[in-house]
């Protein structure tokens, strides 16, 4: 402010024209002056290239070229057995494989885990996929059914099914079955956290900003510490809680949390006039909030819980501090096996673990851009 | 489908328990009383189980002697010092792996932002592959793979790689050369201080002169050449007090310099790269978020590329790039509890960690760490507020 109290200078001369800004030409004109006009820009195109070229090709050499693809111990991944440059060791997945998909699930029962997979399979692929009509009894079915057949099927103990104890259940399962509840579970939870944020009632409000900033002002990890050593103290005596169960609940207070601001987002979203219309019908507030408001608002938010989605799988790695093994877990424990100690053991199980994870992640995100795309062309009309 | 008109003249007679403000009242203090309930509980339970498992509860355990060691302290400590210490020394190890990580985080992620946004295409498409890897791969999985497969994998002391003959990789962490600082470093200090006065001063100058005479003045080059000729100017004058004492390899170890663990390395590494990508992101929206007018309005007033960027562009993009900026700020705190993963000796790691298994204190011990991560987060959001209602639009 002050410059412009002060400004007394006025230009009365023009400055010198300058040259006029690339534009037009051909793709090809276009394309050179994008990549090679000008130094800095030459300098940082080769530099891309450079660090491109010196990514990529080690990384094919390693992962195809020189890899190994059959063996049954170290030896036949050292550079002294096969007599070149060794890439990865694949045989060392192979002989793993088991124990990343299952942890000890015992063998006569991964039988059970395949066929919760593939009816998680066959319900989820028709609720991502717009098209297919019967969206509600198919959420109903994906949502409710599945996870209670699921936990009976994997824990076993009725219908003739031998009881399996979740301390033998690790790898991919596992990272898998955290993901999966914490999502079925922290979305009605935040959901209802959402409204109590935004209720015009003191206490509720109150107690549900407490609860959200509480969870949402600390680590995973110390979320998880309280679930596995605190949490036992504040039950009573004889509520023997599972140690699996015990971080299911952890990451469900915790994701149930960052849905809640989620979902908040999108019931700010809803104009006023939304709650009057349903009020002058004569809604009360849980149909209002049934029939009306959720369904636009949770529409407007799905990219936002699909990327939550997203930070959850991600964040089910930081289990195996609490010594629960899943697939990231069950990684490092095979590094420890000394019939597979060889100097690329390591590059193999991660890049093995990171191809797992990435797709998935990937792959969410990617739906969530499909999504908000379709959403917003609708809108647009 | 006859309205009885009789009815609707007169207010519908409601039952009590029907009235809006009682039911709201009613439900408010059954969920009050629930949530009551649910803490008496919690504590009546927690005193049995003490009780049972014969822990005194409490917060006497601080004064008691820690008797393990940590391998990185910025304040002394030794074995026979308290867990009170060992919970100052792993504050203070959570605050420099956070406080380096963010500034090292914000650098990489503008950079990778505005890359993200080049016109080149190679440069876009490099950025944009970078944040689509890094945001994919959870967290922990990129400090154990920093960690086990890059720098345990590294040769021993012996055998170290060397950079330059100055900077030394091994197993044991990364040696790097330690300033020294001798008679009259002071002296060079001050210099420092007394040339960015200058160029401020300076500056003020020129922005007074720019708008009395329409003239500019190169202020940052000089102002460069102040800053760094001035020390350089003491430095030479007084004869170099401030040097580097070079590692040297004796025996099987290093002398002189500053090693920096591994644990550490791998961690900041992990922590600043994963940052950096999300960073990158809201750097991004941030730019895009500028109307296109904004630029091209620029472009007609005749202002160059770069001056259209500082002057233009980035100002109204940090109103949109400071709040979540500040949210990466705070997952990089917290997520830096992850160093119990590899042993850093965090906050998380000594204290919820060696401390918890040594003591027992469940209780005692999650809720400061919980306490302090919290603490963290509050002061960060209310610091954010303050900044978010500085650079509000005023308008009229």
């Amino acid at each position: 402010m002050t410059a412009d109290s002060q400004a007394t200078f006025i230009r009365r001369a023009l400055l010198e024209p300058e040259p006029p800004p690339l534009a037009g030409g051909d793709a090809l004109t276009r394309g050179r002056a994008r990549l090679f006009g000008g130094v800095f820009n030459t300098v940082l195109t080769v530099a891309s290239a450079v660090i491109i070229a010196a990514l990529v090709w080690p990384a094919l050499k390693f992962l195809l070229i020189n890899a190994v693809w059959t063996g049954a111990s170290r030896v036949d991944c050292l550079p002294e057995t096969v007599g070149r440059e060794v890439g990865a060791c694949w045989p060392f997945i192979k002989a793993k494989f088991v124990q990343f998909m299952y942890g000890f699930y015992p063998a006569s029962e991964h039988w059970r885990v395949d066929v919760t997979y593939a009816l998680g399979a066959a319900l989820l692929a028709p609720l991502l996929i717009p098209a297919v009509p019967w969206k509600g009894i198919n959420a109903i079915l994906f949502f409710g059914v599945f996870p209670v057949v699921a936990f009976f099927l994997l824990v076993g103990g009725v219908l003739g099914l031998p009881h399996v104890e979740t301390r033998v259940w690790g790898g991919l399962l596992v990272t898998l079955v955290i993901s999966f509840t914490g999502i079925i579970f922290s979305l009605p939870l935040g959901i209802l956290l959402a409204l109590g944020r935004r209720s015009h009632l003191p206490v509720i409000r109150a107690l549900c900003v407490v609860f959200i900033e509480f969870w949402r002002g600390v680590p995973l990890i110390t979320v998880l510490f309280f679930a596995t050593y605190m949490l036992p103290f504040f039950l009573p005596d004889s509520w023997r809680i599972d140690a699996l169960a015990r971080v299911l609940i952890g990451v469900v207070l915790f994701a149930g949390a960052y849905m809640a601001e989620v979902v908040r987002g999108g019931l700010q979203a809803i104009p006023r006039g939304q709650f009057e219309g349903a009020m002058a019908l004569g809604l009360g507030y849980w149909r209002t909030m049934g029939f009306v408001i959720l369904p636009q608002a949770l529409r407007l938010v799905i990219p936002g819980i699909v990327n939550s989605f997203i930070a959850l799988f991600k964040d089910t790695t930081l289990v195996l501090i609490v010594a629960i093994f899943d697939l990231l877990g069950q990684l490092r424990a095979a590094f420890a096996d000394p019939t597979w100690a060889t100097p690329v053991t390591l590059f193999t199980g991660f890049a093995f673990a990171g191809m797992i994870y990435f797709l998935v992640s990937f792959g969410m995100s990617r739906y969530a851009l499909f999504m908000e795309r379709r959403l917003n062309s609708q809108q647009r009309r | 489908m006859t309205v009885d008109i009789q009815h609707a003249s007169a207010p519908p007679r409601v039952a009590i328990y029907n009235r809006p403000k009682v039911r709201a009242f009613l439900y408010q203090l059954a969920l009050l009383a629930l949530a009551l309930w649910l803490g008496y509980e919690f504590v009546l339970n927690a005193k049995a189980n003490l009780a049972a498992q014969r822990i005194t509860s409490g917060f006497g355990f601080l004064d008691q002697t820690a008797g393990f060691s940590v391998n990185q302290s910025l304040i002394p400590y030794s074995e026979s010092d308290t867990y009170g210490r060992v919970f100052l020394v792993g504050l203070l190890n959570t605050l420099l792996v956070a406080g380096l990580g963010i500034v090292l985080a914000t650098i990489l992620g503008f950079v990778v932002g505005i890359a993200r946004l080049s016109p080149n295409w190679l440069v876009a498409r490099l950025a944009g592959t970078y944040v689509e890897l890094i945001r994919n791969l959870p967290l922990l999985f990129q400090i154990l793979f920093w960690y086990l497969a890059v720098l345990r994998a590294l040769p021993g002391p012996r055998q170290s790689i060397s950079l330059f003959g100055e900077v030394f990789l091994n197993n044991r962490g990364i040696i790097v050369p330690a300033p020294t600082a001798g008679e009259g470093a002071g002296l060079v200090a001050a210099a420092g201080a007394v040339g960015i006065i200058a160029t401020l001063a300076l500056r003020s100058w020129a922005q007074r002169q720019q708008a009395r005479t329409g003239e500019q003045f190169p202020v940052f080059w000089i102002g460069c050449a102040v800053i760094v000729g001035l020390p350089l100017a003491v430095l030479a004058a007084t004869g170099f007090p401030v040097g580097f004492q070079k590692p040297e390899l004796r025996g099987f170890n290093f002398v002189g310099g500053v090693r920096l663990i591994p644990e550490f390395v791998a961690l900041l590494i992990a922590l600043t790269t994963y940052t950096a990508a999300f960073i990158a992101e809201v750097v991004r929206a941030g730019v895009l978020a500028v109307p296109r007018g904004q630029t091209e309005a620029a472009s007609a007033l005749g202002l160059r590329r770069g001056m259209t960027l500082r002057l233009i562009v980035v100002p109204q993009a940090l109103r949109v790039i400071v709040p979540p900026l500040t949210n990466q700020y705070l997952n990089l705190t917290k997520n830096s509890s992850l160093a119990v993963a590899v042993g850093y000796p965090d906050l998380f790691a000594v204290f919820a960690g060696t401390a918890l298994n040594q003591t027992g204190q469940a209780i005692e011990i999650i809720a400061i760490t919980m306490a302090v991560y919290l603490v963290i987060s509050l002061l960060t959001s209310a610091l954010m507020n303050w900044y978010n209602a500085r650079l509000r639009i005023v308008e009229r």
